[in-house]
C-alpha cells in the first residue's frame, strides 16, 4: 500500500523494522446483523485494526469495536463554561468598568439582568464546541479516503455494510489468510484496497 | 451513553397497528432512491409556485428597498402605536420556527420513532422562518445600517449596548436560535449528503454533495460520534424551544404597558410559538407527502401526532388567555382592566379579539374526534387557520395595547399601509422560495433515521 503523502514517522519506524502496515482489505455484507457478526468475529481472531462502515448506525457494531464518545462531551462542557464566562464577562466589563451608566442608582453589575444573553453565549459556545469536537475528533472535511475508489463502495451509504482490515495490524499482515478469512465470515466479496 | 435510537429499540414499544410509523415495504436502495427522488424535480408546479414564490420575493426586495430609502414613514406605523406590522412579523415568524426544533429537539430526547420522517423539513421551516424572523427587527429599527450598534464591539464613540435592555437579549436569543438551528440540521444532513454523493449520477451533483458530506463514510467511529455530538445539540437546542420566545415575551413584558405588563408572558408565548409552528408543519407537510408520494413515509400517523400536539397547545393557549383575562380583573387596576376587559372584547380592534379566539381556541378542539385527524382536508384548514389566527393575537397584543394607553387625549387608531401588506406577502413568499429550493436540493427526509427505523420496526415484529 502506498502512503502517500501522509507519511508519518511510526509509518518510517514501522517500516524499518520490516513491520509495514498490512494492505488495506475490504468485505461487502449485505445486511447489519451479518455486519455486526462479522466485526465481532474478526476481534475474537485477533485483528486489531477494524472499521465498520454502515448506511445507518448497527446496534452493537460500535461497541463491539470498542468506539468511544471522543471526548466529545467534555469539549462541550468546556465550550459551554467558556461560553457563559464570554458572556457575562462581556457584560459585566461594557456595563460594569468600561462605561458605567447611573440609571436611578441600579447596580450597574446587574446579575438578573445579565443572565438572559449569558444563556444564550452559553448555548451557542456549548453548540459549537460539540460540533468542531466531532469534525476534529473525525479529522472531516477530508474529502477523499481509499475506500471510496473501490467500485460498489458507493453502496456502503445507501443499502450494504462493509468490514476493512489492515493497515497497522501484524494479524491482517498475512492478506490470502486474511482474505480467506473474511470470506469464511459470509462476506458477498472481498476486496484489496489498491 | 447508549444512542438514542438504540435505547428505543430496547424498550420495544408495543406495536403500533391501526396508525403505523412506517408504511413502506421497499427495499433501503428503493426506498433511498425514492426519497432522493425529489432532488432534481423540474415538474410543472414546482416551476409556477418557483414563479409565483419569486416574484412576491422581488416584491419583498423592492418594498424593503423602499422602505429603507424612504423611511420608516412608509409603514403604518405611528404614536402611539409605534410597534406593528414590523414586531408582529417578527414575533409571528420566530415563533413558526420554534415547532421544527420541538420536534427534531424534544422528540429525539423523548425516542418518539415518528420524529424520524419529518424532523428535516420540519427543522428546514425553522431555519427559513428564522431569516424572515431575522429581518423584521432589523427593518423595525428604523435606520437598518446602524444594526451593527446592537453588536458589543469597541468602538471610537466608547458606549457599548444596554445589556439592561431586553432588545440585545433579542439579538443574543435569535442569532443563538438560528446558529443552533442551522448546525443541528447541517449534522443530521451530513449522512444524507454523502448517500446523494454515492446514490445521484451527474459528475458536479456528485461534486458538490460530497464536499457538503465533507467526506462521511458510515464508518462505526463516525456514528458512534455523530450520535453523542447529535444527541448532545439536542439536549442543547431543547432548552433554546423554550428560551428564545421567553426572551421575546420580554420585551413586552418588562414594559408597564398593560395588556403588556404581565408574567404569563413567558410561557405563554412559548406555546402560541409551538403552536403555531405545528401548524406551519401540517401545511407544510401534507401537500409535500401527496405531492411526491411519501404517504408511506410520512404516514397518518405523523399527522396525527401532530393533531394531538396542536389540541394540546390550543389547551394550553385557552388557559393562557385566561389566566390574562383573570390576572387584569384580579388586579384591581383600572388600566389592566380597561386594557383587557374593556378595549379588547368591545374596542376598535374587537374584531381581531373575537377572530383570535374563533381561530385559535375553536379549531384545534375538532381533533378530540379520530375521525377529523384522519381528514386530510379538516388538517390542512385547521393548519391555515390557526396560522392566522396566531397572526391576529399577535396584531391584538400588539396593536390594541398600544393604541388605547393611559391617556386617552393620545388614542389613535391603527392601519397598515400597502407597504406592510407587501412586506408581510413578501416574506410568505420568501419563505415559500426557501422551501421550495429545499425540495428541489436537499433529500427532505432523512434517510438514515428511516431506514434504521424500518431495521428497527422489522425486528420488533417477529
Amino acid at each position: 500500500m502506498s502512503r502517500g503523502p501522509h507519511g508519518t514517522a511510526r509509518d518510517a519506524r514501522d517500516e524499518a523494522r520490516g513491520d509495514a502496515p498490512a494492505p488495506l482489505q475490504l468485505a461487502e455484507f449485505a445486511t447489519g446483523d451479518e455486519l455486526r457478526a462479522a466485526v465481532e468475529r474478526l476481534r475474537a481472531l485477533g485483528y486489531r485494526d477494524v472499521e465498520a462502515y454502515s448506511p445507518y448506525p448497527v446496534p452493537g457494531v460500535a461497541e463491539a469495536l470498542g468506539r468511544g464518545r471522543g471526548g466529545i462531551p467534555l469539549v462541550t462542557l468546556l465550550g459551554g463554561l467558556a461560553g457563559a464566562a464570554i458572556g457575562y464577562g462581556v457584560q459585566w466589563y461594557t456595563q460594569a468598568w468600561s462605561y458605567p451608566l447611573n440609571i436611578g442608582g441600579r447596580p450597574s453589575n446587574a446579575v438578573p439582568a445579565f443572565i438572559p444573553a449569558t444563556f444564550e453565549a452559553t448555548v451557542l459556545c456549548a453548540a459549537l464546541a460539540a460540533f468542531l469536537a466531532l469534525l476534529a475528533g473525525l479529522r472531516l472535511p477530508r474529502l477523499w479516503h481509499p475506500e471510496l475508489g473501490v467500485p460498489g463502495f458507493e453502496r456502503a451509504t445507501v443499502d450494504r455494510f462493509w468490514v476493512r482490515v489492515g493497515g497497522r495490524d501484524r494479524r491482517a499482515a498475512d492478506v490470502a489468510l486474511t482474505r480467506r478469512e473474511l470470506e469464511g465470515l459470509g462476506a458477498v466479496r472481498v476486496v484489496e484496497v489498491a | 451513553m447508549t444512542p438514542p435510537a438504540e435505547a428505543a429499540a430496547v424498550r420495544a414499544a408495543p406495536p403500533e397497528r391501526g396508525w403505523p410509523v412506517l408504511r413502506t415495504t421497499a427495499g433501503d436502495a428503493e426506498l433511498t432512491d425514492r426519497l432522493l427522488a425529489p432532488i432534481g424535480t423540474t415538474a410543472r408546479w414546482w416551476w409556477i409556485l418557483f414563479a409565483l414564490s419569486g416574484a412576491l420575493t422581488l416584491l419583498y426586495v423592492a418594498l424593503i428597498g423602499y422602505t429603507v430609502a424612504r423611511g420608516i414613514g412608509t409603514w403604518g406605523n405611528d404614536i402611539p402605536v409605534a410597534w406593528a406590522f414590523g414586531i408582529i412579523n417578527f414575533v409571528w415568524w420566530i415563533g413558526i420556527g420554534h415547532a421544527g426544533t420541538f420536534i427534531s429537539a424534544f422528540l429525539l430526547l423523548l425516542n418518539q420513532k415518528w420524529r424520524a420522517s419529518v424532523n428535516r423539513l420540519a427543522e428546514a421551516m425553522t431555519i427559513f422562518a428564522l431569516v424572515n424572523a431575522g429581518i423584521f427587527p432589523i427593518l423595525h429599527l428604523g435606520r437598518p445600517w446602524f444594526a451593527y450598534w446592537l453588536v458589543p464591539y469597541p468602538s471610537a464613540l466608547g458606549v457599548w449596548p444596554n445589556f439592561l435592555s431586553s432588545l440585545p437579549w433579542d439579538v443574543a436569543a435569535v442569532t443563538t436560535y438560528f446558529t443552533v438551528s442551522l448546525v443541528f440540521w447541517y449534522l443530521g444532513l451530513v449522512p444524507d449528503l454523502a448517500t446523494a454523493r454515492d446514490r445521484l449520477s451527474g459528475t458536479w451533483r456528485r461534486r458538490v454533495y460530497g464536499i457538503l458530506a465533507l467526506g462521511w463514510r458510515g464508518t462505526a467511529t463516525e456514528w458512534r460520534r455523530y450520535h453523542v455530538a447529535y444527541g448532545l445539540l439536542a439536549g442543547l437546542a431543547a432548552p433554546l424551544v423554550v428560551s428564545v420566545h421567553s426572551v421575546v415575551s420580554l420585551d413586552f413584558a418588562i414594559a408597564q404597558l398593560p395588556g403588556w405588563h404581565s408574567t404569563i408572558f413567558p410561557p405563554y408565548f412559548v406555546v402560541g410559538a409551538i403552536y403555531s409552528g405545528l401548524a406551519m408543519v401540517l401545511v407544510l407537510v401534507i401537500p409535500v407527502r401527496h405531492v411526491f408520494g411519501l404517504q408511506d413515509v410520512i404516514t397518518e400517523r405523523h399527522l396525527q401526532c401532530t393533531a394531538k400536539l396542536l389540541l394540546a397547545m390550543g389547551l394550553m393557549l385557552a388557559y393562557s388567555y385566561g389566566v390574562e383575562q383573570f390576572s387584569a380583573w384580579y388586579s384591581g387596576d383600572v388600566y389592566e382592566r380597561y386594557a383587557f376587559l374593556a378595549a379588547r372584547p368591545r374596542g376598535p380592534y374587537a374584531w381581531a379579539f373575537w377572530a383570535t379566539l374563533a381561530l385559535n381556541l375553536v379549531t384545534p378542539q375538532l381533533f378530540w374526534w379520530e375521525r377529523w385527524r384522519r381528514s386530510l382536508p379538516a388538517l390542512f384548514t385547521a393548519g391555515v387557520l390557526v396560522l392566522v389566527g396566531m397572526w391576529l393575537e399577535r396584531f391584538l397584543i400588539i396593536v390594541a395595547s398600544l393604541n388605547r394607553d393611559f391617556l386617552p387625549s393620545s388614542w389613535h387608531l391603527y392601519a397598515p399601509t400597502w407597504v406592510d401588506l407587501g412586506i408581510l406577502a413578501g416574506s410568505l413568499g420568501l419563505f415559500a422560495l426557501l422551501i421550495l429550493l429545499f425540495l428541489r436540493f436537499v433529500p427532505l427526509v432523512a434517510l438514515s433515521e428511516v431506514k434504521q427505523l424500518r431495521h428497527e420496526l422489522a425486528r420488533e415484529r417477529p
